[in-house]
């Protein structure tokens, strides 16, 4: 072995090393506020509500590329959540990823999370959920004229339904209709494309999710509603009692005055395939 | 990892299975394909001259998986094809174009003066190639064709990626399943060594024996 080429493997050690040790630093965990009612004073105290949405979810949370703004049904809803909390407040809205909204609302970077996010016994170990405010649940996506009505229908042998890899919808759907072959692809505009393909019968995952799809093309519907009780529910960080009650009472105003039916109407009336009523149940 | 394997060995050996389906079926394919692209190459035609470098630069410069999800979302709008095949057909025609280009430089490896000894031995340019210059070209090309090979099975992994249920979807599924990320790897790993080193040992055994024979 030449000293050059020793140099070299030496310098190229070190370097992965350092790679290594920035990446540990990097990765520290996050630890929920011990102070009570943190984020509620927050909110009263600066008159600003930092909301966690989605960013790519059609309908729900999404960046409207022309105006830069981010709009949707949970938007809307976080804005009426917000004007009910504290009437003076502005609402603050910062796009968040399903895997970084935990780690910022404990941060305090962000005060609440409500982006298509469903209620587990898993999340709530973690953080503490306002009452669900969207009936969500797995459902399937089809081509119109497709002749299937519901989750049930596909539980023959031959049939395929499409799912992606690694969600828990792909497990789920097993239970529904174990005759049928679940065929899963990486990610969903994947299985999307699939399904117009004819790689599959149906598309399988949240409703939400689904309307969103449904809502960007004539051929696909959903059908049969939620066959799951997945839930979406306001999180917020743990210890905010005050919060966790100012929000819960806003939904319920919400529901109870008219504005719920009305957000539900703007955002779903157009989609195919569902009844924008059973949303609040 | 034993029970791992006990416990999901239906699982393993279809995808085992569809492995080997697709890649016997891809090796007879790919060798049929890229030997006739090798000749449109050398030919003595413009025209298929042309075609030939086309079809050979296009598909060794796309992605494997480009090719692949381009049968199994677009060609499918017009052919009902499976994920299986779409892989299959994607693998197949990708390594082609590598073969071709092994057995090309085979070709122009044997010297001249053989194609010119047949053809002046009355010959004709065809019977020349076929019982001439191909014998001896793919004695030259067997290492790197082996390498084609064992690419070409390794490569239909790429099955996973449009469901085609062969060894590494099966891995991805026992891994969602289990919650066990490790161990379905690990199982696939050995299968896929199941099938690449007596390939690996068969090509070496192969290039030995022909050299002996000379």
């Amino acid at each position: 072995m030449s000293r050059k080429f020793k140099r070299t493997w030496r310098a190229v050690l070190a370097g992965a090393a350092v790679a290594l040790l920035a990446g540990s630093v990097v990765a520290t965990p996050v630890h929920a506020s011990d102070k009570k009612n943190e984020a509620y004073n927050r909110i009263m105290k600066s008159d600003k509500m930092v909301w966690g949405v989605k960013g790519d979810t059609k309908l729900m949370g999404l960046m409207n590329i022309k105006t830069g703004k981010l709009e949707g049904f949970d938007v809307d809803m976080a804005k009426q959540i917000t004007k009910r909390v504290n009437p003076k407040a502005k609402v603050e809205l910062t796009q968040i990823t399903s895997g970084t909204r935990i780690p910022m609302l404990l941060n305090g970077n962000i005060d609440a999370i409500i982006a298509t996010m469903s209620i587990t016994p898993d999340r709530e170990k973690v953080v503490d959920f306002s009452k669900p405010y969207f009936n969500a649940g797995q459902a399937i996506l089809v081509k119109k004229g497709s002749g299937i009505k519901d989750i049930y229908d596909l539980n023959k042998p031959g049939a395929r339904i499409l799912a992606v890899a690694g969600s828990t919808s792909a497990v789920v759907v097993k239970k529904f209709a174990p005759k049928a072959k679940v065929v899963a692809l990486s990610d969903y505009a994947t299985a999307l494309t699939a399904l117009k393909a004819g790689q599959g019968d149906a598309l399988t995952t949240d409703n939400g999710i689904l309307y969103g799809m449904a809502a960007g093309s004539k051929s696909l519907e959903v059908v049969g509603g939620p066959f799951t009780k997945e839930p979406y529910g306001v999180a917020m960080d743990e210890n905010n009692p005050k919060l966790v009650k100012a929000v819960n009472k806003a939904i319920d105003d919400i529901k109870s005055d008219g504005t719920y039916a009305k957000l539900a109407k703007k955002w779903f009336a157009g989609v195919k395939g569902m009844d924008w009523k059973e949303l609040a149940k | 990892m034993l029970s791992l394997f006990q416990t999901h060995a239906h699982d393993f050996l279809t995808g085992f299975g569809w492995t080997i389906a697709s890649s016997v079926l891809a090796l007879i394919g790919s060798l049929i394909l890229g030997t006739v692209f090798a000749l449109m190459e050398v030919v003595p035609n413009k025209a298929a001259n042309i075609i030939g470098r086309i079809y050979i630069e296009v598909l060794r410069n796309i992605p494997l998986l480009v090719i692949t999800m381009f049968f199994y979302v677009v060609i499918a709008n017009v052919v009902k094809i499976s994920g299986f095949a779409a892989g299959t057909l994607g693998l197949t025609l990708y390594t082609s174009a590598f073969i071709a280009e092994t057995v090309r430089a085979g070709i122009n490896a044997v010297p001249n003066g053989q194609l010119e000894g047949a053809l002046s031995n009355g010959l004709s340019w065809w019977q020349g190639m076929r019982y001439v210059v191909l014998p001896q070209a793919f004695k030259l090309v067997i290492p790197p064709l082996g390498n084609q090979f064992i690419n070409l099975i390794k490569n239909s992994s790429v099955l996973a990626f449009v469901a085609g249920m062969d060894l590494m979807y099966q891995a991805n599924m026992i891994s969602q399943e289990t919650f066990d990320t490790f161990g379905p790897f690990i199982i696939v790993a050995i299968f896929y060594l199941i099938l690449t080193m007596p390939m690996s040992y068969y090509m070496r055994y192969l290039e030995n024996k022909l050299n002996k024979e000379g």
